[in-house]
């Protein structure tokens, strides 16, 4: 059982690696849509017992994350006409490895924190670090708006890995509630991200720089 | 009870979604406002016992803020519906149905005992004003938006992260984890230390994004610079009070942990740091709507530091969210007036607001003396109580500091403000049609009869529920 969250978690934090290595924004949509899918399906290998409520957040995690979102933002992409990220802050190699270091930075860091027993021989805290510094370095060196977005998603995911510990302390509403928000959050960007591409013909939030003292 | 103020709202949210005429539908926003009053003012006084199990339940530190949203939620209504007949060129179907799912929401939040429904409640008021300040859909509204939106999202999330953090404080220490403040509160001494401080960080980071505390602020200037001035009433009283109550509950749980010394040397530095940035930022500004929300920055920086002083300190800190959120009315509805009438917001253009618009341009000037503390005002005695708590736990410096950022602010503010009301207005801006009127002036002139009233004789029934919210914050029955 241990066994099989932890490959999962591999893969997630592979996930994170692929993310942050193309250059294509359509790839990196369909990377983030891998691993929300693939988050959704965590909480039934985590608690083996099958209940209702677990079956219903898992469904409702892998559509939302796994085909909503990432359907939502293929179109606003297609709205755009734009197909790359182009010079990043960093590059993409070089975001690459300071998301290899990210994560081994993170493995070491859980290796020192105070971790109930449970959850210490498994790799969740680590991921869930992991995932959150890919988000962060997707949202400080990417400029164009769908991007950043995508780098909020996998900061989001990271949080999300992290709750997995704690399905008590969630009842399924407020599950419900924060499945809700993102989505709400996700459709207005959406909206927004339109009017950026309609009102400055770019993308590029560096364009967005008229508001300063 | 708890259903009915979150959902009639809501209701009427939907109902604004139906109404296919920009003229008529404006008008429910009055009728939930009022509506929202009268049981804001049946639920306060109640006294009914918490329940421990209770999702949902009114507690004292909730009553101050549903009354700071409900009664700036008030005056802000009547004031939009003057406000959007100017407006008649701008479809206004979006920005009533986001008002009034703000007020449902901002409702939730109050009521709210359990931090992950809390944090769902404010992630929705981050939601539904995204697209208020972006009413005017200009490219610098857009921006704001964006930057509003990013940054708002990212605090926001982290929030959450430090809400799991709690919880798995609870679990580490061997209890079944729960996110209800009654649970927490209950468990504090026992919470495993080095999470509940990891906890309160990221807490104070993603609650005090959405306050706008120095070094998160950058989107607040923007955002408020931006949107409607009644907009900038409802983000800068309504959505900044509803982040604090989230971060009073962070500081009760600490603070019933035994961890008030590590929590208020955080709290502490993030005031003085908010209010020292403010001030900077507030000398020699030129826009009038930033200069208000360098003022938000400032007044979090006043409340935190306040919390951060603790129990002296707390009555006063209290009774200024109340403080600020009404003034904050006066002032950024009159700024939107003035706005409208010279159809620009930078000293540059605006001069003579006094003699263009002689009930706004009054206004704005007796708003930003209340703001800055001065008597007979309502802000004039919380932050004494502020300056009184910070001498008698013997913090001089920190008392000192906080006078001269006072006399800094007053003094930047000052200068702006006479710019912008004194002299004669341009000639192009004697040409424009726009006039006070009951609608956009009434709501103002109430608001600043409250403020007035505060500060002369502080009326019986709001002493007593604030001295409930403090003795519930420290712990006394």
């Amino acid at each position: 059982m241990s066994n099989l969250l932890n490959s999962l978690l591999v893969m997630v934090l592979m996930l994170n690696l692929f993310a942050l290595g193309t250059s294509r924004i359509a790839s990196v949509i369909r990377t983030v849509a891998m691993q929300g899918a693939l988050l959704g399906t965590l909480p039934l290998v985590l608690h083996g017992h099958l209940s209702g409520g677990a079956l219903l957040i898992a469904a409702l995690t892998i559509t939302l994350k796994g085909v909503v979102i990432p359907g939502m933002m293929n179109r606003a992409l297609r709205d755009v006409k734009i197909k790359r990220e182009v010079e990043p802050l960093i590059g993409f190699q070089a975001s690459v490895i300071l998301g290899a270091l990210a994560t081994v930075c993170a493995l070491l860091f859980a290796g020192r924190l105070p971790l109930a027993a449970a959850h210490a021989g498994t790799l969740v805290v680590p991921t869930a670090i992991a995932t959150v510094l890919t988000g962060f370095i997707l949202l400080i060196t990417r400029f164009k708006a769908l991007t950043q977005v995508m780098g909020y998603l996998v900061l989001e995911n990271g949080i999300f890995i992290f709750g997995m510990l704690l399905v008590q302390a969630m009842p399924l509403v407020v599950e419900l509630g924060v499945l809700l928000d993102l989505f709400v959050a996700i459709f207005v960007t959406c909206i927004i991200v339109n009017h950026i591409n309609q009102a400055f013909s770019s993308l590029d939030t560096r364009r967005l720089a008229s508001l300063k003292e | 009870m708890a259903f009915l103020f979150i959902f009639f709202p809501v209701v009427m949210a939907a109902l604004a979604v139906l109404i296919p005429s920009d003229r008529w539908r404006p008008w429910l926003l009055p009728a939930a406002g009022t509506l929202h009053a009268a049981l804001t003012g049946v639920a306060l006084a109640r006294h009914a016992p918490l329940s421990p199990t209770a999702w949902l339940a009114l507690d004292p530190l909730g009553k101050v803020i549903l009354l700071v949203v409900s009664l700036l939620f008030l005056f802000c209504s009547y004031y939009a519906a003057g406000y959007l007949r100017n407006r008649g060129e701008r479809p206004n179907r979006v920005f009533c149905v986001c008002l009034l799912a703000f007020l449902g929401i901002a409702s939730l939040v109050a009521w709210s005992r359990h931090l992950g429904l809390l944090w769902v409640a404010i992630e929705g008021t981050t939601l539904v004003t995204a697209p208020l300040i972006f009413f005017n859909h200009t490219q610098r509204s857009i921006e704001a938006t964006w930057k509003y939106m990013v940054v708002g999202s990212v605090g926001i999330a982290l929030a959450l992260l430090g809400t799991f953090f709690l919880a798995y404080a609870a679990l580490h220490a061997g209890h079944e984890t729960s996110l209800m403040v009654h649970d927490l509160v209950q468990h504090a001494p026992d919470l495993s230390k080095p999470w509940l401080h990891a906890a309160f960080v990221l807490l104070l980071v993603g609650y005090g994004t959405k306050m706008g505390l120095a070094p998160m602020h950058t989107w607040k200037p923007d955002a408020y610079g931006e949107a409607p001035g009644v907009v900038g009433a409802i983000l800068a009283g309504g959505v900044t009070s509803c982040a604090f109550l989230a971060l009073l509950r962070a500081y009760h749980i600490c603070v019933a942990a035994g961890e008030s010394v590590y929590v208020s040397r955080l709290l502490l530095l993030m005031g003085l740091l908010s209010m020292a940035v403010a001030s900077l930022f507030m000398v020699g500004q030129r826009d009038m709507k930033r200069m208000l929300a360098y003022s938000s920055v400032e007044h979090m920086g006043i409340l935190v530091l306040g919390l951060g002083l603790g129990a002296p300190a707390l009555f006063g800190t209290l009774l200024h969210v109340v403080n600020n959120g009404l003034t904050k009315g006066i002032l950024f509805l009159s700024a939107g007036n003035i706005h409208r009438a010279y159809n620009s917001k930078s000293t540059e253009q605006v001069s003579g607001a006094m003699r263009r618009l002689p009930l706004s341009g009054t206004l704005f000037l007796v708003g930003f003396l209340a703001i800055t503390g001065s008597p007979p005002f309502g802000p004039f005695i919380s932050e004494f109580m502020i300056l009184n708590g910070a001498f008698t736990t013997g913090r001089t410096a920190i008392g000192a500091l906080f006078l001269v950022l006072l006399l800094v602010v007053f003094i930047g503010m000052g200068a702006t403000v006479l710019k912008i009301v004194q002299g004669r207005p341009a000639f192009a801006a004697r040409s424009t049609p726009y006039r006070d009127s009951v609608l956009t002036g009434a709501p103002m002139l109430g608001l600043l009869v409250l403020v007035v009233v505060i500060g002369v004789v502080l009326p019986a029934p709001l002493a007593a529920l604030i001295t409930d919210a403090v003795r519930y914050l420290e712990g006394r029955p």
